[in-house]
C-alpha cells in the first residue's frame, strides 16, 4: 500500500495472523466444552449409579423401597416395544425408500411425499405422542398397550429408515440394474435380488441409529399413557404347548427404561436418584453399543464392497 | 411352436405384469403413508382443538396471562407456556448457536483431518444420549453447580434446563453448518488467499457468507429441536406455568405441560384432555413459523456457483 512503511505493514500482517491462532484456540475450547460435558455427564451417572448396578437390579420389579427396586419390567417392556417398532417400521420404511428411489417418477405426488418425509423428521416427538393418543389409543382402541407404543415409535423413526434406505440404494451403481434388466429380470426381481441385498448394510445402519433414538424416547410414550409403576411382566410371546406363540403381550400395559428413570428422577428422595442414575447408565451403555454397532457395520461393509 | 404353448407363455407374461403392478402399488402405499401420517396429525390436533374452542374463546386463549385448566378457577391463557418454551429455547440457542458455529468453522477451515475424524463422531454422541438422561444431568448436576455461583437459584429453573439443552443441540448446528461450509468450492477460498487474506479472514468473510443458507438451515433445525424438547424441561425446569422472561425462575413449557397432564389420569374427551391437543397444536404452529422463516432465509441467501 502506498505511503505505508514496511514496519506498519508487517505489524498489520502479524496482527491478522495472530487472529488465526486466537481463533484456533477458541475453536479448541468450544469443542472441549462439548466433550467435557459428555464426560461429566457419563461420570455423574457412573458415580451415582454404578454402586446400584447388580444382578438384582436387573431382576427386580420397581418397589417403594429404593434399595430393593429394579428395572425388570422396564427392560422387558423396552425389548417388547422395540420388537413391535422394528417389525413395523422396517418393512414400511424400506418399502417407501425403494418406491421413492426405484419406482417414483418425477411428478407432484412424488414431490408431496418427499416434502412430507422431510417435514416429519422435524416434528417434535411429543406431537407424535398426541397423534398416537388420539389415533391408536382411542380411535383404533388399542389402549395403552405395547402395540400402541411400538407403533408410535415406529412412526417416529420412519423418516430415519426411509432416508437411510434411499441413501443406501442410491449408492448402488446403475450398471448393476442394467445387468439384471439385460438378462430379462423384471423391475421387482432386480430390486429384490440385487438392489436390496447390496444395500442391506446401509439400511441396517439406519435402522440401528433409528432404534437407538427410539430406545431413549420418553415423551411420546408418556403421552399415550405408559404407566410408571409396573410390577408384573407381560404374557410371554412363546409357549410350551400348542400353538406355541401368543400375542397377548401386545395388549399388555407396560413401562420402558426411560420412563422408569423419569419416575425415579422426579421423586424427592435421594435414594431413588441413585436408581435413576443406574437406569440412566444402562440406557447410555445401550445407546453407545448401538451406535458403535452402526459405525462398525458401516465401516466393515464399506471396506468389503468394491464396485 | 403350438398354439397351446404360445398362449401359456402369454399367460405367464400377463401374470408377471400383474404381479409387478401389484408390488408397485404396495410400495407406493408405503411411501404414501408419510402423507397419511401428516394428515392424521393435523386432523387429530385440529379436531380436539375445535372441541376446546367451543368452550374457551380464542381471545382468552391468546390474552389471558394464566394457564390453570385443571384448577377450579380455570384460566386458559397459553402465554405462560409459550413464554416458558421461548425462554428455555432462547437459553439453549444462546449456547448452541455460537458454540456450534465456532466448532463448525474450526472443523471445516482450521482443524487437521485427524482431529475432525475423531471429534465429529464424539460430538454426535451428544445427540445420541436419551434426553431423560440430560434431564437428570440438568437437575442433579448442573443446577447444584449453578447454585454454587447463584445461591438464590431455585431447584427447578429454566437456566440449567436451557444450558443442558443447548449442549445437546450443538452437534445439530455444528454438523450441518460444517457440511454447508465444506460444500463451498475450494477455488473461492483460493481466490481469497491469493488476495492475501488470512485463514480467519477467509473463514469469516468468504466461506461463512457463502455457506449462509446451509448455516441458516442448521439454526432452524436447532430452534425446532429446542422448542419441541420435552424431557429436559419436564425434569429440570419445573411444571408450574409461570409467565416470566427470567430464566432463573422455574416455569413449565408447552411440552412439560403435556407430560404433566399425561402422567395423571384425565378422562378421554374432557376439556382437560383437549387442552393437551391445543398445546400440541400451538407447538406445531410455532415450529412451522420458524421453518417457514428458515425457508425464506435460505432462499434469500442462497449462493449459486
Amino acid at each position: 500500500m502506498p505511503g505505508m512503511s514496511v514496519e506498519v505493514m508487517r505489524g498489520l500482517i502479524a496482527r491478522r495472523k495472530r487472529w488465526d491462532i486466537i481463533f484456533s484456540i477458541i475453536g479448541l475450547f468450544a469443542m472441549l466444552g462439548g466433550v467435557v460435558t459428555l464426560v461429566a455427564l457419563i461420570a455423574a451417572m457412573a458415580i451415582d449409579g454404578l454402586p446400584r448396578i447388580s444382578w438384582d437390579f436387573f431382576t427386580s420389579f420397581p418397589s417403594r423401597h429404593a434399595a430393593k427396586a429394579g428395572i425388570l419390567s422396564a427392560w422387558v417392556g423396552t425389548t417388547l416395544v422395540m420388537m413391535v417398532t422394528v417389525l413395523s417400521a422396517v418393512p414400511l420404511g424400506v418399502a417407501a425408500g425403494v418406491y421413492l428411489e426405484e419406482y417414483a417418477t418425477k411428478n407432484w405426488m412424488t414431490d408431496l411425499i418427499e416434502i412430507n418425509v422431510t417435514n416429519l423428521a422435524g416434528v417434535p416427538s411429543i406431537v407424535y405422542g398426541l397423534l398416537a393418543l388420539g389415533l391408536f389409543v382411542y380411535q383404533l382402541d388399542l389402549g395403552q398397550s405395547i402395540l400402541a407404543a411400538g407403533l408410535t415409535l415406529a412412526i417416529l423413526i420412519l423418516p430415519v429408515v426411509i432416508v437411510a434406505t434411499r441413501e443406501a440404494i442410491r449408492s448402488i451403481p446403475g450398471t448393476i440394474r442394467e445387468g439384471a434388466f439385460a438378462l430379462g429380470a423384471t423391475k421387482w426381481q432386480t430390486v429384490s435380488q440385487h438392489v436390496l441385498p447390496y444395500s442391506t448394510a446401509g439400511i441396517l445402519t439406519g435402522v440401528i441409529i433409528g432404534l437407538s433414538r427410539a430406545i431413549g424416547e420418553t415423551a411420546p410414550l408418556i403421552t399415550i399413557g405408559a404407566l410408571t409403576y409396573i410390577a408384573f411382566l407381560p404374557d410371554t410371546p412363546f409357549k410350551g404347548e400348542f400353538p406355541y406363540v401368543s400375542f397377548d403381550w401386545l395388549t399388555s400395559a407396560f413401562t420402558v427404561m426411560p420412563i422408569q428413570m423419569f419416575n425415579w428422577v422426579s421423586r424427592p428422595q435421594e435414594e431413588f436418584h441413585y436408581n435413576a442414575a443406574a437406569a440412566g447408565l444402562v440406557l447410555i451403555v445401550m445407546t453407545l453399543i448401538m451406535n458403535a454397532l452402526a459405525i462398525y457395520i458401516r465401516y466393515h461393509f464399506r471396506k468389503r464392497i468394491k464396485w | 411352436m403350438t398354439e397351446h404353448l404360445k398362449s401359456s407363455r402369454f399367460a405367464h407374461r400377463r401374470m408377471r405384469h400383474v404381479r409387478e403392478r401389484i408390488i408397485e402399488s404396495l410400495l407406493f402405499l408405503a411411501a404414501f403413508s408419510s402423507v397419511a401420517i401428516t394428515v392424521a396429525i393435523v386432523v387429530i390436533l385440529v379436531r380436539e382443538s375445535l372441541g376446546f374452542f367451543e368452550h374457551v374463546s380464542i381471545i382468552d386463549f391468546l390474552t389471558d396471562t394464566q394457564w390453570t385448566p385443571l384448577f377450579d378457577d380455570a384460566h386458559y391463557g397459553i402465554m405462560p407456556l409459550v413464554a416458558g418454551t421461548l425462554v428455555t429455547a432462547g437459553v439453549a440457542l444462546a449456547v448452541a448457536i455460537p458454540l456450534g458455529t465456532i466448532i463448525a468453522i474450526y472443523l471445516s477451515e482450521f482443524a487437521p483431518h485427524r482431529v475432525r475424524e475423531v471429534v465429529k463422531p464424539v460430538l454426535e454422541l451428544l445427540d445420541g444420549i436419551p434426553t431423560v438422561v440430560y434431564g437428570y444431568f440438568a437437575l442433579l448436576f448442573v443446577t447444584p453447580l449453578l447454585q454454587y455461583f447463584f445461591p438464590e437459584l431455585p431447584g427447578f429453573n429454566m437456566l440449567s434446563a436451557g444450558l443442558v439443552m443447548g449442549v445437546m443441540i450443538i452437534p445439530y448446528v455444528s454438523s450441518i453448518s460444517e457440511d454447508a461450509m465444506r460444500a463451498v468450492p475450494m477455488h473461492i477460498r483460493e481466490g481469497s488467499y491469493a488476495m492475501g487474506a488470512t485463514r480467519f479472514q477467509t473463514a469469516l468473510r468468504v466461506v461463512t457468507p457463502a455457506a449462509f443458507s446451509g448455516i441458516a438451515a442448521a439454526y432452524i433445525l436447532g430452534i425446532s429441536r429446542a422448542i419441541g424438547e420435552t424431557m429436559i424441561v419436564a425434569v429440570a425446569a419445573g411444571m408450574q406455568p409461570n409467565l416470566t422472561w427470567n430464566p432463573m425462575e422455574p416455569a413449565a413449557t408447552i411440552t412439560a405441560y403435556i407430560v404433566q397432564v399425561s402422567l395423571g389420569d384425565l378422562p378421554h374427551g374432557s376439556l382437560g384432555y383437549q387442552t393437551i391437543f391445543v398445546a400440541g397444536l400451538t407447538l406445531l404452529l410455532m415450529t412451522l413459523v420458524f421453518n417457514i422463516a428458515g425457508h425464506w432465509l435460505r432462499r434469500r441467501f442462497r449462493e449459486v456457483y
